[in-house]
């Protein structure tokens, strides 16, 4: 398939028209406008729906609503943004309903900072919203990934009727790159989704329907939400984590990293190996699941340090990367935050330090 | 093979578009990897507007690179924003209307064009961008003038009555970029 120049967030928008999404609403924010403003010129020429809402908190809520009437759903933001949302993504993994969003991330805490970083890590992987849900989260590293990952996330999604996240950031969101488009899913493929939800979706049943659609984001019965919460561990026990382990074998150092840090890490791998020297990397291409088991492919006999490169100060990708590393060797870092751009320089000054060693 | 590439210029003076003519010409033209990424910090009309292209025959690793083989420079404060990134040795393309050649790197090759002045007289002040194209694909060949120009055509479709305008001030650039070789 020929290669298109696509900007990060109008070639996720676009995955997600292919892919069959028919409903978006979102509210402003830098740096995914792209994306809203994607979706609302692409949505009416495919019969979909684009509502930019009054506040994030009624977008979101939008996309629940259009996501529980059985319809291919999406919303996305940036950090703020993403938090302001959180209690709507709450409510469609309580009532197991399939939603995609995208966080194109950029510095914080708080407004912070409308360039890119990667400080949302806790956020997207530990606690999305309230009560310990768990999602399905893809940290793309590239355009093309972003445009993959945004168009199996529909299928996983409704696979599980939970929703799942893309997190990128603001270099992901706002590069132009080459990419090739996956295939557009047919007018009869979009409404065989939507029928295949019959089941549980709110599509129109009539009255003696027995098996009524019913949205609850919670139970009154104590029991029965037990219940719910034992059913949703066993779903998510059956994911699989994803990873990229990059000339790791006989490397005596080890950098680990996701997203945009990953795909510079992987350059100075190449960079250096060039020079003769034994460098590898781990990259999650899952964050959640986390690939714990990736750390054993590291030899701990020749490697006794890992660089754990991240945009978030403090670090927070670290501590899922301390649970593979499990006291097998040390962890050192190189970070960024606020705003600022890894530079490619003092990933390698990191790792020449610690060759050093 | 890696070609990292800043512009900078003034808002207006169609810099974005500049990068974006170049990587949309290098995905048309080649199998070669690039990336476009602007700078989108808190803009204010008259400050500096930025953005860097990456050509790359390896998968691109930093869309913003630290060091700079080309430099692309349409102003005087983005002379001095994005000098020190110039690498040893590397490119330095100049709006020599408004920019004066620097006087501390003896070790870049520096490119002149005066495409303010150039744009003026053809009529139209906003081809200076398109010019300073041309000088560049003309200099460093990095991509076939002819791609660029089909990139550019394609891109102006819709308002075709500009294209002979673009045609000249691309064609004028090229010319400036060779004969400084």
């Amino acid at each position: 398939m020929a290669r298109v120049l696509m900007k990060g967030c109008e070639a996720i928008a676009e995955a997600a028209v292919r892919a069959g999404c028919r409903f978006f609403a979102g509210y402003p924010i830098t740096p995914q406008n792209e994306i809203p403003e994607y979706f609302a010129r692409r949505l009416p020429e495919v019969g979909g729906n684009f509502v930019q809402g009054e506040s994030e908190v009624a977008s979101i809520n939008m996309v629940y609503g259009a996501a529980a009437a059985g319809a291919r759903a999406m919303t996305s933001s940036s950090s703020p943004g993403i938090a302001l949302k959180s209690e709507g993504i709450s409510y469609c993994a309580a009532a197991r309903i399939p939603i995609v969003y995208c966080n194109v991330a950029r510095g914080g805490p708080g407004v912070g900072a409308i360039q890119p970083a990667q400080q949302d890590y806790f956020e997207a992987t530990k606690a999305a919203g309230n009560g310990g849900f768990r999602m399905l989260v893809y940290a793309p590293s590239t355009v093309q990934e972003a445009v993959d990952m945004t168009y199996r996330a529909f299928d996983d999604a409704d696979r599980d009727r939970n929703p799942v996240l893309i997190l990128a950031d603001g270099v992901i969101g706002t590069m132009m790159e080459p990419v090739e488009l996956p295939e557009m899913k047919s007018e009869e493929e979009v409404k065989a989704i939507q029928d295949s939800k019959k089941d549980w979706a709110c599509i129109g049943h009539k009255l003696d329907y027995a098996n009524r659609a019913w949205i609850q984001p919670g139970q009154w019965d104590t029991v029965k939400m037990q219940q719910w919460n034992e059913d949703a561990y066993e779903m998510y026990k059956t994911w699989k984590p994803e990873v990229e382990i990059y000339q790791v074998e006989d490397a005596e150092v080890v950098m680990t990293a996701y997203g945009i840090s990953a795909r510079i890490c992987k350059s100075v791998v190449d960079i250096l190996r060039a020079e003769g020297k034994k460098v590898g990397l781990i990259r999650p291409i899952t964050v959640s699941p986390f690939p714990y088991d990736a750390y054993d492919a590291i030899n701990y006999d020749i490697c006794k340090t890992v660089l754990d490169v991240e945009m978030s100060i403090p670090p927070q990708f670290i501590a899922d990367v301390d649970r593979g590393i499990h006291h097998r060797a040390e962890i050192e870092t190189c970070l960024c935050s606020g705003g600022n751009i890894m530079s490619r320089d003092a990933v390698i000054e990191a790792v020449n330090k610690l060759l050093a060693k | 093979m890696e070609t990292n590439l800043c512009v900078a210029g003034f808002g207006g003076q169609g810099v974005m578009t500049l990068g974006k003519f170049l990587a949309q010409a290098t995905c048309d033209s080649t199998d070669k990897n690039v990336t476009f990424f602007p700078s989108y910090g808190a803009e204010q009309r008259g400050g500096t507007a930025n953005c860097f292209v990456v050509i790359s025959d390896e998968q691109v690793g930093a869309p913003l690179g630290d060091v700079m083989d080309d430099l692309i420079v349409m102003n005087g404060p983005s002379l001095a924003k994005f000098l020190p990134t110039l690498k040893e040795g590397g490119t330095l393309y100049i709006n020599s209307s408004i920019v004066d050649e620097p006087t501390d790197r003896p070790d870049v090759k520096v490119v002149k064009a005066p495409v303010t002045e150039m744009a003026l007289e053809m009529g139209n002040a906003k081809v200076l961008n398109v010019i300073m194209l041309g000088v560049y694909i003309g200099y460093s060949e990095v991509v076939s003038p002819e791609v660029v120009w089909g990139t550019i055509e394609h891109k102006l479709a819709s308002k075709a009555k500009l294209l002979p305008l673009n045609k000249e001030a691309f064609e004028k650039g090229l010319e400036i970029g060779r004969s400084q070789k």
